[in-house]
């Protein structure tokens, strides 16, 4: 890992990508992004809508606070502010997309609206920048970190959103509907994902 | 005054709480849940950030414009988990090395958002400071009971501590100490106690 830091090869990358999608999901094994998840899992098509949406936010959010971090923050000595400043970055980069795609792609602007604002609060973005502070990565490579990140999100909650819809239509025992059979679904698929985790050395 | 004190408890234990009612914020604190030490130290932190914040979002209820709302409430609340951060970081730093991610990420957990919108907002700030301390109460009680079950039955240890009757004829049972235990265990709380909840109301 020591020499991917220096020099990222393409195979370097590709791993990077499929190990924070698959072998550390963000949402499986970090339990990261929850509330939006069991909130907004209801249907197939909702969730890849958010899914999607949050693919690009952590992407960038990810390669913008890791500049801000490495060339702001850490020359002045302003370390222990990082918190404060990557969900102002968050915050600030969801309001100025949500703005642009206002104005140049309105179709996107319904598709995507009311998802943008839920973002800022989902805690994957706030993680995948964090986490990647304690890895040995370049600009590209956290650019790669947080789009994997996204994605391993993104293909767990359309996979939840999907069972969900099949479970509604069936009978279940009291108070267990909703959340409770929700939460027992995704201990199932966590389990699955563990089986991705020798695949991946990093 | 608003609503007495007892009742603001009641409500944060059992008949609001965070986790089985409104399920709100288990994402960062659910992964610490795998031993009790790290599930105490995160807990004590919530407590301390949603009662701050709660109080300190009272006392400017009638200052802070309605627009810009949602951004000085992450601001107040970054405030107090940057400083709890800082506290961990200087008073336990091997724990705060393994927690220390998840920590930060206590700004992003919807029921410090929730409460600052749903009580803070509109009451005065005793009230708010102790509403704050009764949702962490009942928000840590649910996780320490899930950090039970999880360390002594996947380490046979609790708070590090071996358990003799766990070495000796339980065998460590690794899926607990990892994410998909959480998941179950939570996923069972959360019906046992619906399952207690629903009968008052019409199903």
């Amino acid at each position: 890992m020591e020499q991917a830091a220096h020099s990222p090869t393409f195979l370097s990358v590709l791993l990077i990508f499929v190990s924070a999608a698959f072998t550390d999901n963000i949402l499986l094994t970090r339990f990261l992004g929850m509330c939006s998840c069991l909130g907004v899992s209801k249907k197939v098509d909702t969730s890849i809508g958010l899914g999607i949406a949050v693919i690009f936010v952590t992407a960038s959010t990810a390669a913008i606070n890791f500049l801000v971090y490495k060339y702001i923050l850490i020359p002045l000595g302003l370390d222990y502010l990082r918190l404060i400043t990557f969900i102002v970055v968050i915050a600030a980069f969801v309001q100025l997309i949500e703005m642009i795609i206002d104005r140049y792609s309105p179709s996107l602007y319904n598709a995507l609206g009311i998802f943008l604002p839920l973002i800022t609060v989902n805690c994957a973005i706030l993680g995948i920048s964090l986490f990647m502070l304690n890895k040995p990565y370049g600009f590209l490579e956290t650019l790669i970190y947080g789009a994997g990140g996204g994605f391993g999100w993104f293909v767990a909650i359309a996979i939840i959103g999907g069972i969900r819809e099949r479970i509604n239509e069936q009978a279940l025992p009291r108070g267990l509907a909703g959340s409770p059979i929700t939460l027992i679904i995704i201990g199932i698929m966590a389990l699955a994902f563990i089986g991705f985790s020798g695949m991946v050395k990093v | 005054m608003a609503a007495p004190v007892k009742t603001l408890f009641y409500d944060g234990f059992w008949k609001s709480n965070p986790i089985f009612v409104q399920v709100l914020g288990i994402c960062s604190t659910l992964a610490v849940t795998n031993l009790l030490a790290n599930t105490l130290f995160m807990c004590a932190g919530l407590i301390f950030s949603t009662a701050m914040s709660s109080l300190t979002i009272s006392l400017l209820r009638k200052q802070i414009p309605a627009r810009i709302r949602m951004i000085v409430q992450v601001l107040i609340i970054a405030t107090f988990v940057m400083m709890v951060d800082i506290i961990i970081k200087a008073t336990a730093p091997e724990i705060h090395r393994f927690i220390g991610p998840y920590v930060g990420l206590i700004i992003t957990n919807c029921i410090i958002m929730g409460r600052a919108e749903a009580f803070a907002m509109q009451n005065k700030p005793i009230p708010s400071f102790i509403d704050g301390i009764a949702m962490g109460l009942g928000y840590s009680a649910v996780l320490v009971i899930i950090a039970l079950v999880r360390e002594p039955l996947g380490f046979g240890t609790i708070l590090g501590y071996k358990l003799p009757a766990l070495q000796i004829w339980w065998h460590q049972w690794t899926i607990m100490v990892m994410a998909p235990g959480a998941f179950f265990m939570l996923g069972l709380l959360s019906w046992f106690a619906r399952m207690h909840q629903l009968p008052k109301e019409k199903r």
